[in-house]
């Protein structure tokens, strides 16, 4: 199982590694990251691999909203359900 | 492979044009609760309600949180109220009015539907009862929804019913008159009434139902609105082909949640009602989608062929994306539900006669209009057989929920807050129906040969 977090917001030092490091607590594996800033705007893309959370899923989603509230920034988790049945026969 | 694009299109939708699940709702049988003894049935409706609701909310927050998409509501449907065996009053009723009231606060809910009958044909005593009581329930409840279905197209047009509906609502409109006549937005008059409808304040679990079931409303006025912004200049065939694409995503968002709301509570799964449902925060309008087709403003001539358009590309879209469709399943046009509503009935652009002309192209009929409180009875009892004559004729379902606004006239407004918004109070024809609605009786079922 896989989940997208997005992440969205004003360029700052150290984003990836910030959401990087609760990744790596919870034992989400990551898989993939797109990134790219356009003038002062950040946006990231990172699949990562739920199988092996050491926390529930729910959990991890909280972590990374509480996260981008400390730093402006709109941090979403999604699991990979919600784009395979929108977009996927 | 999830694909960035696919990735960022939904995220939009949800974040930019308000993409939710409009509500997870939970139809619950209460044929087993049936009682003589009013207390008795009292305890036994809450006991069954709370206990077999007891996780609707936490689940559907849940898995909110898991896909990351809002579900705005969580509610719960039960049996027409009228139809549990025992014999009732108007007070029993309006008792356990208050006990469902009660069960929807410990649940969490944000409404608890089914106080109504079904009385296309005739009266039952008890049905006769519970009409009568809907202005005390309603007035006396915060969460329970009421509807009556006074028309079928199989059994013909209960006039006597529709005579009764009159004062019902004007009643119940002056009890509530402290908020805005409030009452009469938990109140609708139906012809055709589906029975596994999840959205308020129609909802009911019906007869032919399960024990329980879980039935999902989706939304995404403004995500169809954005998508026929964004193609420009295309002809009609290449528009419709937009919405349909649209309205599959959606659908299929509601048949993912219905299906895990269904998984993780046990419950079977009904349907996924496919209604494009708006809300009046600025860019979920439906009225919003028709000017983006064209039109300088909802109410416009063109507005039934555009919505008829809409309505049918939706529906095709929906029914691919989903295993099981029901519900309402259509475009709404509530007013004060939808700020393009409201904005064209504020500045005339939208007329209570072109409303009526719409519904006959669309789901669902009269929907949450404010018109004067002086309002006599008969008059509404003439905008309820227009409407309910429109389903019947059409074999399709129509409803009415008007709020005669007390103490208000047309010019002025009243504004509930939340889902239910903000309405200007429309204008009605004055002249009077009063003979024809006196003389009672059925109006008999139509013919379906000889179509013209």
């Amino acid at each position: 199982m896989k989940a997208v977090i997005t992440v969205v917001g004003h360029d700052s030092m150290g984003i990836i590694a910030k959401v990087s490091t609760v990744c790596a607590e919870v034992g989400a594996n990551i898989e993939d990251i797109s990134q790219s800033v356009l003038k002062d705007y950040f946006a990231m893309v990172m699949v990562v691999d739920i199988d092996k959370l050491n926390i529930p899923f729910n959990g991890l989603v909280d972590k990374l909203t509480d996260l981008g509230k400390q730093n402006s920034l709109d941090i979403r988790t999604m699991h990979e359900d919600i784009f395979n049945s929108m977009h996927r026969i | 492979m999830i694909n960035l694009n696919d990735i960022l299109e939904t995220i939009n939708m949800i974040k930019e044009e308000n993409l939710d699940i409009r509500t997870v709702t939970m139809g619950i049988s209460l044929l087993d609760c049936a009682s003589d003894d009013i207390d008795t049935l009292c305890t036994r409706v809450y006991d069954k309600i709370t206990k077999t609701a007891e996780r609707l909310v936490p689940v559907g927050e849940d898995i909110e949180k898991q896909y990351g998409i809002p579900i705005i509501n969580k509610r719960v449907s039960v049996t027409p109220i009228s139809m549990l065996g025992g014999k009732h009053s108007s007070d029993d009723y309006v008792k356990l009015a208050k006990t469902l009231d009660r069960a929807a606060n410990t649940l969490g809910i944000n409404f608890i539907g089914g106080f109504g009958a079904l009385v296309e044909k005739g009266f039952t005593d008890n049905s006769r009862n519970l009409i009568n009581a809907i202005p005390e329930a309603l007035s006396s409840t915060n969460l329970v929804c009421s509807s009556v279905n006074v028309a079928s197209t199989k059994a013909g047009i209960n006039m006597d019913a529709i005579a009764m509906m009159g004062d019902i609502i004007l009643k119940t409109a002056y009890l509530t008159k402290d908020n805005q006549s409030i009452g009469c937005a938990k109140l609708v008059v139906f012809a055709n009434v589906p029975q596994d409808n999840p959205f308020m304040a129609g909802a009911f679990h019906g007869i032919g139902e399960a024990e329980t079931v879980i039935n999902v409303g989706v939304s995404g006025p403004g995500v169809v609105s954005s998508a026929i912004k964004r193609a420009g200049n295309c002809d009609l065939s290449a528009l419709a082909d937009i919405i349909k694409k649209t309205s599959f995503k959606i659908t299929r968002m509601g048949q993912l949640v219905a299906h895990e709301a269904s998984r993780r509570l046990n419950v079977p799964f009904g349907i996924v009602d496919l209604s494009l449902a708006p809300t009046p925060a600025v860019g979920d309008s439906v009225a919003y989608i028709l000017e983006n087709m064209g039109l300088e403003q909802c109410g416009a001539h063109g507005t039934v062929a555009a919505l008829a358009l809409l309505n049918d590309a939706v529906k095709k879209g929906g029914v691919m994306a989903s295993s099981h469709v029901g519900g309402l399943s259509g475009a709404f046009i509530p007013v004060s539900e939808d700020a393009g509503m409201i904005a064209a009935a504020e500045s005339g652009a939208l007329s209570l006669d072109k409303l009526v002309s719409m519904t006959a192209v669309c789901s669902v009929g009269l929907d949450m209009i404010a018109i004067p409180g002086d309002t006599p009875a008969d008059i509404i009892c003439g905008i309820i057989a227009d409407e309910i004559s429109i389903g019947v004729a059409n074999t399709k379902t129509t409803a009415v929920r008007l709020i005669p606004a007390y103490g208000k006239t047309a010019g002025e407004s009243v504004s509930f807050g939340g889902l239910l918004g903000y309405a200007p109070i429309m204008e009605v024809n004055g002249k009077s129906c009063a003979e024809f609605i006196a003389r009672g009786g059925r109006v008999p079922a139509p013919i379906h040969s000889l179509k013209n």
